[in-house]
């Protein structure tokens, strides 16, 4: 099950800067290890994340193999209207999830 | 080749005498005491932690445990089985009937005629009253459901155990928690009681209670079982570990519950 968990402040004051949290159930499998059999694990990992505010991208991030299962991924951001915040995670074999926010702005 | 410069081999073996010797030292340093911790004098896991390891436990959303909790949230509400009925559709609200649960786990089973832990009573309900196949140990739902029962009663502290027939198991628990196992022929109380709090090749020696289970570990990058942890213990002893949910398990785990009567339950807590 991958479930992505988002905390948000429901309510910001205009002009402040926030901070956004974002956590999702991944294995995060490197693809540097191997079975007890000697067959290699092939990679599974998430391999990109970004983050939209009413439509316009405002963050973005390139994981890689070295990236710890279960990513949590904060960052701040300022607000300026109403609106939806959009996640998104794009992954090794087809992964993709999506989550949305949405917050208002005093 | 100088004569003077010993082989590898000569090398690996004065290694291998110095770690025998160490552990000796350990054994023999740990035969003086073989006493209880005072009730004051236990600390929980989380005392021990890094400041980030605190953080990441202490708020819900970002304690990687939460993806657990809450798909056990769901498995909660999910029929299952041929009764093809939920959890919630006998216990309802688990944040209300499930509350205080996990205090006074393993519990004697009148079925079993012993203790069951936590993870077996799930299942317990799952083959009699859902009619479903068992969870298997460590399986991600299991676990997931056990994090969920155990996080309603986050906060509370662990009850004594009032049932006289627990009583055997208790004993027989710290019979297995004070006998020395394995190739390096250690026992748990030679770490966890006598030595706590000092350095074992460099790793903090905790007194090892179980009050946040099932945890996420950092180690694993993902949620275990306390079984799971005393096999880790077990592995690292070079004895044999018991299979999961075996008797002798159960009455370890019961035995460390009762070690750590009234600590309160920080499940899902983090460890490294």
């Amino acid at each position: 099950m991958a479930r992505p968990l988002i905390n948000v402040p429901a309510k910001v004051k205009r002009g402040r800067a926030f901070e956004i949290k974002t956590l999702i159930s991944h294995v995060m499998e490197t693809g540097y290890r191997y079975t007890t059999v000697g067959a290699r694990i092939p990679r599974d990992i998430v391999t990109l994340f970004s983050c939209s505010y009413n439509g316009e991208e405002i963050f973005r991030a390139d994981l890689s193999p070295a990236i710890s299962a279960n990513p949590f991924i904060t960052f701040f951001t300022v607000a300026t209207e109403n609106g939806t915040l959009e996640f998104k995670w794009t992954g090794d074999n087809g992964f993709f999830e999506t989550a949305t926010a949405t917050i208002t702005v005093e | 080749m100088s004569r003077s410069t010993p082989s590898p081999c000569a090398v690996g073996r004065r290694a291998a005498a110095a770690t025998i010797t160490a552990l000796l030292l350990l054994a023999v340093a740990g035969s003086a005491r073989a006493t209880d911790i005072p009730l004051d004098q236990r600390r929980s896991g989380y005392a021990d932690l890094g400041r980030d390891s605190k953080a990441m436990q202490d708020d819900d959303t970002v304690n990687p445990a939460t993806l657990w909790v809450l798909d056990g949230e769901a498995l909660w509400n999910q029929k299952a089985g041929a009764a093809n009925r939920a959890c919630a559709d006998c216990h309802g609200d688990a944040t209300a009937s499930m509350k205080g649960v996990a205090t006074r786990y393993p519990a004697f089973s009148p079925a079993r005629n012993g203790p069951v832990n936590l993870e077996q009573r799930i299942n317990l309900c799952r083959t009699e009253h859902q009619q479903a196949t068992p969870l298997p140990f460590e399986s991600r739902d299991l676990l997931a459901l056990t994090a969920y029962v155990g996080r309603q009663s986050r906060g509370m502290v662990i009850a004594e155990a009032s049932d006289e027939r627990l009583k055997p198991f208790i004993d027989a628990g710290r019979k297995l928690f004070t006998q020395r196992l394995g190739q390096i022929d250690l026992s748990c109380a030679q770490c966890h009681d006598d030595n706590w709090g000092k350095r074992l090749a460099g790793v903090l020696l905790p007194q090892g209670h179980p009050n946040g289970y099932p945890l996420y570990r950092l180690e694993w990058q993902g949620v275990g079982s306390l079984q799971r942890r005393l096999r880790n213990c077990l592995i690292g002893m070079r004895a044999e570990p018991y299979a999961f949910g075996s008797s002798e398990f159960v009455a370890l785990e019961l035995f460390l519950m009762q070690r750590a009567r009234g600590m309160t339950i920080e499940t899902p807590a983090v460890r490294p």
